[in-house]
């Protein structure tokens, strides 16, 4: 036996799917799917995604949370997926990592969200070792007091998933689709977006993340790489997802609620003008 | 020694368990202690409790389970006139970063929710066992409670799993 071979006996067995620029809202779909339906262990790592994309958490309200007349200009897609958490642009400058566990597969990790996040922030500091100032903040990854890496979980009966977007690199005209949230870490202190945020490019390499996360995924599981093709026969079309794109008229609802509870002089006038031109007929 | 038997005794009076973190590993362990048990209550080895009184009972999550989710800021509930069927979840509970499913104890019709929680989901981590009671079902099997653990085998149930981790 090789040493490597020697170093995975008795590990669990972990399922690593490598992609590359593969649609987020397609990476969601598959990884909620996987969750519900799988009973195995599962690493995905996605090397950025096609398009530009504003992806909130299950609560994600777009009228809080987003420049919705900017986005509707723009016509960018706004995705409402089944994890908790925040809201992130991601482009092909992110690096998506998800681990899908079985509750019993990290010995002694239970599964909830403080104890999942903690182990996550011990293998990412395999990765991270003399590359940076590395640690987890409140539940983001960052280096110093930025942040390059934000983290979601859902978590079932016997399953549970902890997936990140790491910004390699980033647009800032991206950033500005993004209000500042209400709900933010503490450590933040009302930094707007790129005060807050940093990239991962002027830490280490990218090719170098991705090889060195694999290498510490090892340390806990028995990795074997599985394609695409094979993964996608077996899936249930009949599954039915939680994660959705929103519609453009969604979004100009939200877009319209948002400026009218605001009493946007223009919008009032506008549905005063509609209910006298009403009234005259 | 002694102290430790007080605090048992005094834990008891209180109806509360404490798990021993003794062979925990720092990185993974959790801090808190003490979670309340209440009596007249069963409980789901999933942290839901219910409470069955005459025709209807009450399901929610324990104070274990939202002390260990964290604070909950949203909570995701089925619509009234649905059904629930024994051990799978019926809603979900999002905490900071993540969302939890919520499992029925027990298989019925969701007759009420508790639309408080749409604007107070923090009811449940400040009130588990009353103000944030989640659904009310009207039972389809009865005897499926009997399945269930009372409050001394719960709290039996959280020490080992805790002490397990």
């Amino acid at each position: 036996m090789t040493i490597s071979q020697t170093r995975n006996v008795g590990l669990p067995l972990m399922k690593l799917v490598r992609w590359k620029g593969v649609p987020i809202l397609q990476q969601l779909h598959l990884e909620e799917q996987l969750l519900r339906t799988s009973s195995e262990n599962w690493c995905i790592i996605n090397d950025g995604t096609n398009d530009p994309t504003i992806v909130m958490g299950i609560s994600g309200k777009p009228a809080q949370l987003l420049k919705l007349d900017s986005v509707l200009n723009d016509r960018i897609p706004v995705i409402r997926r089944y994890t908790g958490g925040g809201t992130v642009v991601v482009d092909c400058g992110t690096v998506f990592v998800t681990f899908i566990c079985n509750k019993d597969a990290v010995p002694g990790l239970q599964p909830y969200p403080q104890p999942i996040m903690s182990w996550s922030s011990l293998l990412y500091a395999l990765v991270f070792r003399g590359f940076g100032d590395f640690s987890l903040r409140e539940n983001d990854y960052v280096f110093g007091n930025h942040k390059f890496g934000g983290n979601a979980q859902s978590i079932t009966k016997n399953r549970w998933i902890h997936h990140t977007s790491f910004l390699w690199d980033y647009e800032a005209r991206n950033m500005a689709y993004l209000k500042l949230p209400a709900r933010a870490p503490e450590y933040r202190v009302a930094r707007d977006h790129l005060e807050f945020i940093c990239r991962m490019k002027d830490y280490m390499p990218r090719s170098v993340f991705v090889d060195r996360t694999i290498k510490a995924v090892e340390t806990y599981f028995s990795v074997r790489p599985v394609q695409l093709e094979a993964m996608e026969t077996n899936l249930n079309s009949k599954f039915s997802h939680s994660t959705k794109l929103l519609t453009e008229q969604e979004l100009e609802a939200a877009a319209f609620e948002s400026h009218f509870e605001k009493g946007d002089s223009r919008f009032v006038n506008v549905i005063n003008e509609s209910a006298l031109s009403g009234q005259e007929k | 020694m002694a102290l430790r038997m007080w605090a048992s005794s005094t834990a008891n009076a209180l109806r509360v368990s404490c798990a021993s973190k003794a062979h925990v590993s720092p990185a993974f362990s959790l801090s808190r202690c003490f979670s309340s048990v209440l009596d007249g209550l069963k409980y789901a080895t999933s942290h839901e409790w219910v409470k069955h009184e005459g025709s209807v009972a009450t399901i929610g999550i324990t104070d274990h389970a939202q002390d260990h989710l964290g604070e909950v800021v949203f909570v995701e509930l089925p619509e009234p006139g649905g059904s629930v069927s024994k051990g799978n979840g019926f809603g979900a509970v999002e905490s900071v970063k993540a969302t939890s499913d919520v499992n029925s104890p027990i298989s019925g019709e969701v007759v009420e929710v508790n639309s408080k929680l749409s604007e107070a989901p923090g009811l449940i981590n400040s009130s588990p066992y009353e103000d944030g009671w989640m659904i009310k079902v009207k039972p389809s099997n009865p005897s499926e409670l009997e399945s269930l653990m009372g409050p001394k085998e719960y709290t039996k149930f959280c020490e080992e799993e805790d002490a397990a981790h």
